[in-house]
Order: C-alpha cells, then structure tokens, then sequence
C-alpha cells in the first residue's frame, strides 16, 4: 500500500543536489533517525547521478510505502530512457571492482537499501526502484 | 448498486443534541471516563466534536472508508484521541468503547423516528452498526500503533541509559557494555560513542565488553563498522575485555579483528590510549 | 558559476565544504586546488566537510583524488569533520577512502598536518 507519490526531474547536477533534498526532507518527516536519513539520501544520490550521467536524465519518483499497516518506509524509483544495462549482473559486479561509475552507484544504493529492484534492456532505459524501511 | 438514500444522515442531525446527552449519560454510567483519569469536561467536549465530525462526514455517505477523504477529519480526531488516551494509561478496549457506547444512543432514536417501517429502521440499524463498528475497530488499530511507538522510544531511551560513555581522561572516551548486545542496541549505542567523540573532540574510545556474555556474527559486525567508521573520522578504538569463550567465538565465526587494537583488560587498554596520546604516568616524589 | 574558496593560511591551504555540491562543483574544487597548490607552493591541504551532510562515491573519489593529486605535488591531504552518520554511511558503502587522513576537527587536523608535512613518508592513520 503506498501514497503520496511524487515525481521530480533529474536532468542535471543541479537536479540531483534536489533531488538529495527532497529525500532529506521526505526521510525526515518520515521520522527516521539522522544515520537512516543519510543512508536513503546517499543512495538516492548515487542513482540520480547514474539517471544523468548514463541515462540521459530521467525521473525520481518519491512515495511513502507501508508494509501490512505497521511498517513505513520511502519508496524511491528512479526511471530513465537511456540506452539501459545489457548485462546487469555484470554492471554489479564490475562497479565493485573497476570502479565504473555505474556500477558503483548501483552497489552502493544497493548497500544502502533495504529493498533494491533494478529493470533495465538495451534501447529501453533504466528502472531502478529501492525502498528502506523505518 | 442502487439504494435508497440512507435515513442515518437526517436522523442524526435532527436528532444531534439528544444523541449527545444519551451517549454521555452512557459513558458516564459505564465508567468509560475512568474517575480521576480523565475530566467530564474533556469527554463533554471529546464526545461532542465527534458526534458534529460524524454527522457532516455521512451526510455524503454512511460507509466508513479509511482511505476516503470523507472520512480524513474523523480520522484525525481518532488518532488524537487514541494517542493521548494510550498515553493516559487507557486500554485499547476502553478507547473502542468511547465509540461502540453511542450505538445505544444512535438506536433509540433511529427507532423512534422510524418505528412505523419496519425494513427502514432494520436497514438503517444495520448501516448505523456497521458504520460505528468500522470506527471503533479503527481506533483500536490506532491505539496499537500509538502504544508501539511509546514502546519504541522507551526502548531507546532505555538503551541509551544502560550504556553510558565516560570520559576516562582528555581524548580518551569508554564505553562499557554490559549485558546481552541485540543488533538494535549495538546500533544505538555505536552511533551515540561516535557523536560523543566528536562532542568531547576525543580521539581514542575503549569499547570494554567484560560485561557481555556472548558475541554473534551481527554484534561483532556492528562493533567492527563502528571501528571502521570512528576511524574514518580520524578516530580510533581499542577493544577490551575480551573473554576466552568470546576470542574462541570469533575466531570460530571467522571475524578479522587485524584492523582494530585488542587488550585483555580496560586497565591495559587505557594504558595504551594514553601511550598513544603521548601520555605517561609518574609518581609523584617527596613531599 | 560559484566555486568553493580556498583560503591561503601560513603554509597550507584551507578549504570549508559549506554548501551540497554537484558534481561539477567538486570537479572544479578539485581543479582549482591542484593550480592553487603548485601556485602558493603550500605544503598542506585541510578539507574542513563538518558542514556535509552527506558523501557519496562520486564525493569519496573527489576527495581521493585531491589527496594523490597533492601527494605528487608534495603537499599533504587531511580531511577533517566528518559527521559520525557520513562516516557509518560509508562503511557501509565499503568505502574507505584510502590514503586520505583525517582528524576529528581542524585543530586536531592542524596538528596532524604539522607532523605530517614534518615527516611526509610515514603512513597515514587510515589505511
């Protein structure tokens, strides 16, 4: 069950200083704990850059989850219309050891998140979906 | 689906001052105002504002949706009233009552206006009942959730009084655990040794678990971030007060404690602090 | 476009992350840095982020990257203020920040840059 989706540009540098904002903010009013607020803003950092820089900008869409009434999280997808991953796996396991930016920012929002969903074809952009959870 | 428009929405307007006062009364009597907890006045004013919030939000409809924005004011109001009652010490059962007592009211004027059809009043019962039944159930989901988040802050401030962080001398801090470390509280406890170490500008914390039985795999992980991270900072930590049974453990476990210095006692690992401070100890003569 | 100033102190350089950078403000501190450096002959850099809310691995690279950059140029790298959430963040991130020094604040930052530039060979604090 989710609400109050919301859906923000990231096309820019500038836009992904926003876009850290305005997880802070959510993640904030969500009343998690400074360290959880730092974690989802990390990763929602690491993913609006991989939207501008790979995928030729894309969304960031926000939204509070709720998982059977009790626990509340901040939903987070990031959605662009790049030329996607053509091997995803690889993409994971290469930005741990070659330091590709990519795949670095796909680990670490990874790490950084309770739930991580990544959709991606070649020709059809990129979804990258994480949630975490209070 | 088709219905005949619903008699609830009218009977209760007209009716709204009569229906206070039976409720109360009712209220009174059953003992819901619990004497001493809480004031007649407050349930007065309590009982009131629901009942004006009940009779606007079914004049468009009487079936309770917790998502609807029909209903969003008279949800608001339940929460407040759920959460300062959990606080005041009330059962969930007692909040529900608050609720479930205005049947009693809301029957006997539905059957006084509508006596003479019977199929009217049986359907107008029905959708009364099944109205407040919603209503009250829904307060009982919320006093749950309001008691849970007393219980979380409890916990916490339980957790941050049973491990404390002393200052041992000028840039050396220790934390002393004691008891059985969950993942929770390990968490807790790390992140406020790593605000205290910038608070006090120390440099050097000593983690002493000669107080803790048993170490898993979580806990020791968490200690060994909480290392990582302090020296991040441009801090460090000694650990001490390893047992045997606990060395034996993490060896078994197969956790590399090479990046984070191990003493046997609190005592020798201060005195290496201070050896790393650049600090010494020397006895004082004559006098 | 703004860029973050760098202040010239003795023999060192002082930089203050006050505000949530881009990427391209990073890029151009890193720059500016390096010319700064050469330009000043300064045997130090001090990196003051206690006002970061945050550092992400585009960030830790940056910050990688000033302190070899300096190296080559025989000037000294610490980082100083890091906040205990930024620092959990990126332990769990697996970042290390490898051959960056750091220090709780900048007096103790001082102190290090001093027994750093007086022995420049020895290993930093933090692998």
């Amino acid at each position: 069950m989710s609400s109050e989706a919301e859906t923000f540009p990231v096309r820019s540098g500038e836009d992904v200083v926003k876009a850290r904002q305005i997880v802070r903010s959510r993640a904030m009013h969500l009343g998690f704990s400074l360290v959880e607020q730092t974690k989802i803003v990390t990763a929602a950092s690491e993913l609006a850059r991989n939207a501008v820089i790979y995928g030729g900008g894309g969304e960031m869409r926000v939204e509070r989850v709720h998982q059977s009434g009790r626990r509340a999280g901040l939903r987070l997808t990031f959605e662009d219309h790049g030329p996607g991953i053509a091997d995803i796996d690889l993409a994971l396991r290469d930005g741990f050891t070659t330091g590709n930016g990519l795949g670095l920012g796909l680990n670490g929002a990874r790490k950084l998140s309770h739930e991580f969903d990544i959709q991606s074809k070649p020709g059809q952009g990129t979804r990258v979906t994480i949630t975490r959870w209070k | 689906m088709n219905r005949p428009a619903s008699r609830l929405p009218a009977i209760v307007e007209q009716h709204q001052k009569e229906i206070l006062a039976d409720w109360l009364s009712n209220q009174t009597s059953s003992g819901a105002s619990r004497s001493g907890r809480m004031q007649e006045s407050q349930l007065r004013d309590e009982s009131q504002r629901f009942l004006s919030l009940l009779t606007q939000a079914i004049q468009q409809g009487t079936e309770f949706d917790a998502r609807s924005p029909q209903w969003a004011e008279i949800r608001e109001f339940l929460t407040e009233i759920s959460r300062s009652r959990a606080t005041q010490g009330f059962t969930p059962s007692q909040v529900a009552t608050f609720v479930f007592s205005l049947k009693q009211a809301l029957f006997k004027r539905t059957t006084e206006s509508l006596k003479a059809d019977a199929t009217a009043l049986a359907s107008t019962l029905w959708e009364a009942t099944t109205l407040l039944d919603a209503l009250g159930l829904y307060t009982t989901e919320l006093y749950q959730q309001a008691r849970d988040l007393v219980i979380a802050r409890q916990q916490e401030e339980l957790i941050e009084l049973s491990t404390p962080v002393v200052q041992l001398w000028d840039g050396i801090l220790a934390l002393p655990l004691i008891g059985t470390l969950d993942s929770e509280r390990t968490q807790v406890v790390m992140e406020s040794l790593l605000e205290r170490l910038v608070a006090t500008g120390s440099s050097l914390a000593v983690i002493d678990i000669t107080g803790v039985p048993t170490v898993d795999t979580l806990v020791a992980q968490h200690l060994l971030k909480t290392v990582a991270a302090a020296q991040l900072m441009g801090a460090d930590c000694i650990i001490s007060g390893i047992r045997p049974q606990i060395a034996q453990t993490i060896v078994h476990l197969g956790i590399d404690l090479s990046s984070v210095a191990t003493k046997a006692s609190l005592a020798d690992a201060f005195g290496l602090a201070l050896k790393r401070r650049g600090l010494t100890v020397a006895r004082v003569t004559g006098g | 476009m703004d860029r973050v100033p760098i202040l010239k102190l003795e023999d060192y350089l002082m930089v203050s992350i006050q505000v949530d950078m881009h990427d391209q403000l990073a890029l151009t501190l890193q720059d500016d840095l390096t010319q700064k450096i050469v330009a000043t002959r300064a045997r130090a850099v001090l990196i003051d982020i206690s006002a970061l809310e945050m550092v992400d691995s585009f960030m830790g690279r940056m910050l990688g990257n000033i302190a070899a950059m300096s190296r080559i140029l025989d000037a000294q790298t610490v980082v100083v203020g890091m906040r205990p959430a930024v620092a959990i963040t990126l332990v769990e991130l697996g970042l290390s920040l490898p051959g960056i020094r750091t220090a709780l604040n900048v007096d103790a930052g001082l102190a290090l840059l001093r027994k750093a530039i007086a022995r420049p060979d020895e290993p930093s604090n933090v692998e």
